[in-house]
């Protein structure tokens, strides 16, 4: 279709503009991380480096990172086998029910975190013994099942079957067709189904909040506890931009490890 | 493939039952979210018919609707619960007013090869941290010494401060991606055929984007939305950092789950109700594919 020049040229002011909308926030807390002053309050009073000084050397933000990235592996770990079984069970086989195992999938993510954060919480502290890292960890792996469980499931059903069935003709049984040629064409989808496993993890904070252990502090949290100190505001500054600027390793993997059509939205 | 080819009985045992390979294949993640999480709401509703002592604040154990009707019948609940429901929606239809020109322009007027530097301008933020996103609208919504209150002042003029306004600004911002990209892909799986046909048949612009593109993408667009919808329907941190007095659903909930743990899981499953029955309105679309 050819669309008017006259829509073209609005379109891309509408689209310079939504665009600004999007980065001038994240710009914002980039310039206040290298504010002198010691409040939130703009225009920055002028620029330093001392906050980011500060904050590299505060023990609280250290053990929050390496709190959130212990976290992030092992609930990635978990959801890794669970989400790459459920794909191969849905993309290869048809059976009774297969709706509403996809939904089952997507439903951590598609109820409201709060809804997951006290239902956990309400099992694991009445009839469970109370809450610990471990729950934690089974917090954060049922939401991130659904993001690897995508990623594979769009792989399996780009790749066919054609492969497998020809690995079967040349007599290689299930396991073997799996280990030599299923997995090595979906490692891929799947890496980067982890790294945005990870990503959501390291992230969250609803569902955390309700199923960390006593003491436990994640870097969401720990953000969350500081926020509203504000002798703590020019830390949380910098924690703030040093994230800003993190976020932009797992887009670089997905776009390298895995095409935009077998995304299909792209968004998980 | 085993299942549908014709080939003569060999390999092994899952081979030879592929039902009994799927069961094992299915096993494991269905436990999973069967016991744990499935498991975990259902005796969350449960909780939602029981009650607290008032005086030893111990869970009784007695099934009744109380919660339920206090929670239908208090004016300052059901006030919170419309409030949600209306930002929810504003968020939704901002989100899509703002995403349609944006991954219009994305998909069908920049340049190919610009694409995949606008789609991943657009991931970037959506992997900055949630909680940096508040905090940064914080900073852009403070009265008197925020970004927007500064930019506006010399107009002689105030920023939106924290309140209603600002919690649907900040929804959209944090969800905003959510919508563009699944209309995104719409718009790239668009057929061009289909919009020369149109043409050909004397449609001009708006006719097309009326009759042709919008049908074509709604699958797209509500995929989108199940994302704006629901995550500003549970959402109470943003109402917390830049709602100012304002609440949310989610806030009563979290007020009220350590005191009253029945009466907050009668309040939860409200937001679950209205998530799910959207889901099943928007299934028929097609839309859960588009995710």
């Amino acid at each position: 279709m050819t669309t008017s020049r006259g829509t073209k040229v609005a379109l891309s002011i509408f689209a310079v503009i939504a665009f600004a909308f999007v980065y001038v926030p994240l710009a914002v807390v980039l310039i206040s991380s290298f504010n002198a002053g010691d409040t939130l309050a703009w225009p920055p009073a002028g620029f330093s480096t001392q906050w980011w000084a500060k904050a590299i050397d505060n023990e609280g933000v250290r053990n929050a990172i390496v709190t959130s990235v212990v976290l992030g592996l092992v609930a990635t770990a978990v959801a890794l086998i669970f989400g790459t079984l459920a794909a191969l069970a849905l993309s290869r086989f048809n059976f009774f029910g297969k709706d509403a195992v996809s939904l089952l999938i997507i439903l951590p993510i598609a109820l409201p975190g709060i809804v997951t954060g006290i239902a956990l919480n309400n099992v694991f502290t009445s009839y469970l013994g109370g809450l610990t890292f471990m729950t934690l960890v089974v917090g954060h792996s049922t939401f991130c099942i659904v993001v690897i469980y995508n990623n594979a499931i769009a792989r399996l059903r780009r790749m066919g079957g054609n492969m497998e069935e020809a690995s079967a003709d040349l007599g290689a049984r299930g396991f073997t067709t799996f280990r030599l040629v299923t997995f090595p064409l979906m490692r891929s989808a799947i890496l980067a189904g982890a790294v945005l496993a990870f990503g959501l993890s390291f992230d969250e904070i609803i569902v955390t909040t309700f199923t960390a252990g006593p003491g436990i502090t994640t870097l969401p949290i720990w953000i969350y506890q500081n926020l509203f100190r504000p002798n703590q505001a020019p830390i949380v500054n910098v924690v703030a931009a040093a994230l800003v600027i993190v976020s932009i390793i797992p887009i670089y993997v997905v776009q390298k490890f895995s095409s935009a059509d077998e995304r299909g939205g792209g968004v998980i | 493939m085993a299942a549908t080819t014709a080939s003569p009985p060999k390999g092994g045992f899952g081979y030879r039952h592929p039902r009994a390979r799927l069961a094992a294949l299915l096993a494991a993640p269905m436990t999973w979210l069967v016991v744990v999480y499935l498991g975990s709401l259902a005796a969350l509703f449960l909780t939602a018919f029981w009650t607290v002592d008032g005086f030893t604040s111990a869970i009784v154990r007695t099934f009744t609707f109380d919660n339920f009707i206090e929670v239908f019948t208090t004016p300052a609940y059901l006030q919170t619960m419309l409030r949600t429901l209306g930002i929810a929606i504003a968020v939704t239809i901002v989100c899509l007013v703002l995403a349609i020109p944006v991954a219009y322009f994305m998909a069908r007027v920049a340049r190919p090869r610009w694409q995949p530097l606008l789609v991943a301008m657009i991931l970037t933020p959506l992997w900055a941290s949630y909680l940096v996103k508040v905090y940064a609208w914080r900073a852009m919504l403070t009265p008197e010494n925020g970004v927007i209150a500064w930019f506006a002042s010399p107009f002689g003029l105030g920023g939106p401060g924290f309140g209603e306004v600002g919690i649907i600004i900040t929804l959209t911002y944090l969800w905003l991606p959510y919508m563009i990209l699944p209309v995104y892909a719409g718009f790239i799986r668009l057929p061009n055929s289909m919009l020369d046909a149109s043409a050909d048949l004397g449609a001009k612009g708006w006719r097309t984007f009326r009759s042709v593109i919008i049908p074509m993408i709604f699958p797209s667009v509500v995929a989108g939305s199940i994302f704006t919808f629901s995550l500003s329907l549970g959402d109470y941190i943003t109402a917390q950092i830049v709602g100012g007095k304002v609440i949310m659903l989610g806030n009563v909930v979290q007020q009220n789950y350590v005191t009253n743990l029945p009466f907050a899981a009668a309040f939860a499953t409200i937001p679950v109700v209205i998530v799910l029955m959207y889901l099943a309105i928007v299934r028929r679309s097609g839309a859960l594919e588009n995710l």
